[in-house]
């Protein structure tokens, strides 16, 4: 796991060049904090060991995701995750049959409401996976989505 | 306003939505080219963060399978309109930008 | 009592000669035929085309309309506006003045299009059309359009006829419309009238009436084909050349700098049969 402060603190800028010049960094991830693994992993399970630790979860019936039942076209899916469930720390979207399935995580502050939403890239028919991290377990939600190519695009 | 992004923040009563859009290519690195059949280099927003009163209320992290032109809304209770929400996202590359912004 | 027997004979041989149909009824038959085969849509919701036609669609779509896509390339149509001083070309300083268009003018014996007038503005007030990338039907040309189309939201369309030649280039533009054409051997109104709300590979077709409303639009689409946000803009002219070359026909391009008469000849037909609708333009599309 990495730590957020890590490189920020300890690297001076020229140094940070140098690494990355030198191929040490990957230029993907100039930000310590961001979980690099989680964003490679080509499986829903990966995805959220490397995420949040575990893949361990249980389906709850008390989040919901709202998504096309048809997307009308994959590039942009509009996706609403809204869960009451208490004490959410984070919240993630993972598109199971993407070549790298996580699409987003969001951490959550503790006032922050358990809803988020955004748009998001899916390659072809799939679920939609929504997975809620609350008092410190796993609790995940699928909604499957039609993605097909238009007759007519133009 | 900053030039890439766009919020709006409404609250009502104690909560505050947030809706915002990103003006950002979102590249996901395997897009090719069409002239030169290359693949164009993954350009991709890795981190959003928004706060309000100097505390970070969301953290999104992105992989490149948010789509171009990014959206995200959320909410958080213990504001208030008059209050001001900030916005600020890093991509892949390095590359920043913050905005702020009234919330009605 | 002779002179009254006179006039009736005369029409009666004359009758046959004019053709029975008017704009007018061409509309009202147009509008007529969308009642009866969706009865359960009101006719201002026409205007959100495939929308107004599909629960699933328009839930998506209201998704998209939180905070449209459009909405940082309309500003930056709203900058070149001022930039190239379009202004002063039109009425009302080009504000809120798409629902009148096309118009027929006398004078030059043609109909104008928004998106021509836009193009004959920008060159008569010295702009470098080729330098600056201001090209008919996409990027920062069809930002200008969207940006004018934008102004005149709410405005209902009202595009006038007033006889003669003007009655003369709408035919042409309503048989372009029922013609079949391409190797798939379809017309505009195969799609668009006889089987609009038929999903065609995914693809819903959208109703003739309400197809102008909200253009020029927003295509996730053509987004994705760049990285700016003015990639996903399209005028109704490129739209009418991408659906040409879906049924495997020829695409009309613009001839020297000004668009193909056969295109503007449709859009003055097809952009009537919205008339009595409002625009919402631009819209956000698949």
């Amino acid at each position: 796991m990495k730590r957020r402060s890590f490189l920020k603190g300890t690297l001076a800028g020229s140094t940070v060049a140098v690494a990355v010049g030198a191929g040490l960094l990957n230029p993907r991830s100039v930000l310590a904090a961001w979980p690099e693994s989680a964003f490679e992993a080509k499986s829903v399970q990966d995805a959220m060991s490397s995420l949040f630790g575990t893949a361990d979860n249980k389906t709850s019936g008390a989040i919901k995701i709202k998504a096309p039942d048809i997307a009308e076209n994959g590039a942009v899916v509009p996706v609403t995750v809204t869960t009451k469930m208490k004490g959410v720390s984070a919240i993630a979207i993972i598109a199971e049959k993407n070549g790298t399935p996580l699409a987003a995580n969001f951490e959550l502050a503790s006032n922050a409401k358990g809803t988020v939403s955004t748009r998001i890239k899916m390659g072809k028919t799939m679920d939609v996976v929504a997975v809620v991290k609350s008092g410190g377990s796993l609790h995940t939600a699928r909604k499957n989505v039609k993605v097909t190519i238009g007759g007519c695009g133009g | 306003m900053a030039t890439s992004i766009r919020i709006r923040a409404k609250a009502k009563g104690n909560e505050v939505t947030v809706k915002a859009l990103i003006t950002h290519p979102m590249e996901t690195g395997v897009r090719k080219n069409k002239k030169t059949g290359e693949k164009i280099p993954a350009h991709f927003i890795q981190e959003v963060k928004c706060e309000h009163g100097g505390k970070t209320v969301v953290n999104a992290q992105w992989g490149p399978a948010v789509s171009k032109n990014p959206y995200l809304s959320f909410a958080f209770s213990g504001a208030k309109a008059g209050d001001t929400v900030k916005l600020s996202w890093v991509d892949n590359k390095g590359k920043s930008d913050s905005a702020e912004a009234k919330v009605k | 009592m002779k002179k009254l027997i006179i006039a009736i004979a005369a029409l009666a041989i004359a009758a046959p000669l004019v053709s029975q149909a008017t704009p007018q009824s061409d509309l009202k038959k147009m509008q007529n035929h969308f009642a009866k085969k969706f009865p359960g849509v009101k006719y201002q919701d026409y205007a959100n085309g495939v929308y107004a036609l599909d629960k699933g669609r328009r839930i998506e779509w209201e998704a998209m309309e939180e905070f449209p896509p459009y909405e940082p390339g309309v500003e930056i149509g709203k900058s070149l506006f001022k930039k190239y001083k379009v202004g002063k070309c039109f009425k009302n300083g080009g504000i809120g003045i798409k629902q009148n268009y096309p118009y027929y003018d006398g004078k030059s014996g043609k109909v104008r299009t928004l998106e021509g007038d836009l193009m004959a503005c920008l060159k008569s007030n010295g702009v470098d059309t080729k330098k600056e990338k201001l090209k008919f039907g996409k990027g920062k040309f069809a930002a200008i359009a969207a940006y004018m189309a934008y102004t005149s939201r709410g405005k209902t369309i009202n595009v006038k006829v007033p006889g003669g030649k003007a009655t003369k280039i709408y035919n042409k533009g309503k048989k372009f419309f029922y013609a079949k054409r391409g190797q798939l051997n379809f017309s505009c109104a195969d799609c668009h009238v006889y089987n609009a709300g038929v999903m065609l590979r995914t693809m819903l077709l959208s109703t003739a009436i309400g197809q102008t409303t909200h253009f020029p639009v927003y295509r996730k689409k053509w987004e994705a084909g760049g990285t700016s946000p003015l990639h996903g803009f399209g005028t109704i002219q490129r739209r009418y050349g991408g659906c040409n070359k879906m049924v495997r026909a020829k695409p009309l391009k613009p001839k020297k700098g000004k668009q193909h008469t056969s295109y503007v000849a449709l859009e003055y037909f097809h952009t009537y049969m919205s008339n009595g609708l409002k625009i919402n333009a631009p819209g956000v599309r698949q």
